[in-house]
């Protein structure tokens, strides 16, 4: 596919980069690895008459851990994310879902910052983003502010980013002690995006305290399911919770159709990959009933 | 719009000047005339186009050249010593992992990352890493037969101290 023409922008530097963005605004995309923009751009369903490519701003292209967790920039491709021990261990979501994200040339390219700005339903990262409670640090010339995942994803491929803003940092808070992730989906080839998918924690003290369901192409953003969540605080993280808590699942998700699967098909999946999710999750905590 | 600046394929230095717009893929076939880079999908789905940025394999279709500036690009065309094959490329022969061939560039440059990467990986993990690359004519076995025997010439080539890998 052939691009259609743009001015093209190099900014050195964030001031520089979002002087840009202030001047053109909804005219103007911003490129990082370009994985998801560049075929956006060639098959026309955008088309920016700016392109700038933030791909030289420096301290962009960090991993770096804090008190309060571990933060990745705009610049982190997947497979810098993939071989990162900081965020194995600090935000495990992350790590686990990256066998997911396309392929490995895909990963060396794609940044993980752009996977969440672009926002597509049947992608991992904003799935995990959600899971994990993160918080995106958007960056405008009107300042700086932090949104949380719960409110970024407003619909298919729309996110709650102002049109001046650019996405610098997704800081993961740091994880609860006795919390077990997973991720798990089913896509018809691997690689490619999922049927549906889903990213999940649970936080256990003899019980549970805390439960997180974010699925992934099961809808128009990820989706959490509080209610679920809800059914099984209090409970021992046993099959048997597990099973009901796919049982709720099933009957809460609502999945479109498309020619890869009916909704029926997916709502299918969502409960199997419930009791898979939650059953590796306890499991990698060791504390599976 | 155009831009200019330098590519750098195969070690030699180029002087572009092109629309921004246009990608690695293009410039590389077009501009420099190395048509072994092959356009498959132009979408990022097939591989045909994989090259190498500073040795990790990258989609040249999802890639604008301007993006490369700055950065080595080897090609397929920078695998052979003169009439010597890559040992890559001299497996690939040995196992029948060439049919039309179309594939192969893509498939070639991902192994050599790989093998740089992970010398000695299982049947798996070859083809995890080489899932990005579709073949439509071998059936994929002959392929991972050509990765394997690399492996081992590779690894020989190491031993005896020679190799031009």
């Amino acid at each position: 596919m052939k691009n259609p023409p743009f001015e093209y922008h190099q900014p050195d530097t964030l001031e520089d980069a979002i002087q840009l963005l202030a001047v053109y605004g909804d005219e103007a995309k911003v490129l990082a690895g370009g994985q998801s923009l560049l075929p956006l751009m060639g098959l026309r369903l955008v088309r920016p008459s700016h392109v700038i490519d933030i791909g030289r701003v420096a301290g962009l292209g960090a991993i770096s851990t804090e008190s309060s967790g571990v933060s990745v920039g705009a610049l982190v491709s997947h497979s810098m994310a993939e071989r990162s021990e900081k965020l194995r261990t600090n935000a495990p979501l992350v790590h686990q879902a990256m066998p997911y994200v396309g392929h490995r040339a895909i990963r060396n390219r794609g940044t993980v910052c752009g996977s969440v700005a672009h926002a597509d339903p049947a992608a991992e990262m904003p799935a995990v983003c959600r899971a994990a409670g993160a918080s995106m640090i958007a960056v405008s010339s009107r300042g700086e502010r932090a949104i949380e995942a719960d409110e970024f994803f407003v619909g298919y491929l729309q996110t709650a980013l102002d049109v001046d803003e650019i996405l610098t940092e997704i800081r993961f808070p740091a994880l609860a002690e006795g919390t077990g992730t997973a991720v798990v989906e089913v896509a018809r080839r691997h690689g490619d995006y999922a049927l549906v998918g889903l990213a999940c924690s649970l936080t256990v003290e003899s019980t549970i305290t805390a439960a997180a369901l974010s699925f992934f192409g099961a809808g128009s953003t990820p989706i959490r399911l509080g209610e679920v969540e809800q059914l099984l605080i209090g409970e021992e993280p046993n099959e048997a919770a597990f099973t009901t808590a796919a049982a709720a699942v099933r009957s809460s998700i609502e999945p479109s159709a498309d020619v890869h699967g009916s909704a029926n098909y997916r709502r299918y999946l969502a409960g199997v990959l419930t009791q898979r999710g939650l059953t590796q999750a306890a499991s990698t905590v060791g504390v599976l009933a | 719009m155009t831009v200019s600046f330098t590519l750098n394929v195969n070690g030699a230095a180029t002087e572009v000047s092109t629309e921004p717009r246009r990608t690695l893929s293009d410039v590389i076939r077009e501009d420099l005339g190395l048509t072994g880079t092959h356009l498959g999908c132009e979408h990022g789905v097939c591989g045909a186009c994989t090259v190498l940025l500073d040795g990790a394999p990258v989609r040249s279709c999802l890639t604008l050249a301007v993006q490369a500036d700055g950065h080595e690009i080897t090609t397929v065309e920078g695998l052979a010593n003169g009439d010597e094959l890559h040992p890559v490329q001299q497996a690939m022969h040995e196992a029948h992992g060439f049919q039309c061939a179309f594939c192969s560039p893509g498939f070639m440059l991902s192994t050599v990352a790989l093998l740089a990467e992970n010398p000695n990986p299982s049947r798996h993990e070859i083809r995890e890493e080489l899932s990005g690359n579709l073949c439509r004519c071998t059936g994929y076995h002959t392929i991972l037969d050509g990765v394997e025997v690399a492996i081992r010439a590779l690894a020989s080539d190491g031993a005896s101290g020679g190799g031009d890998a």
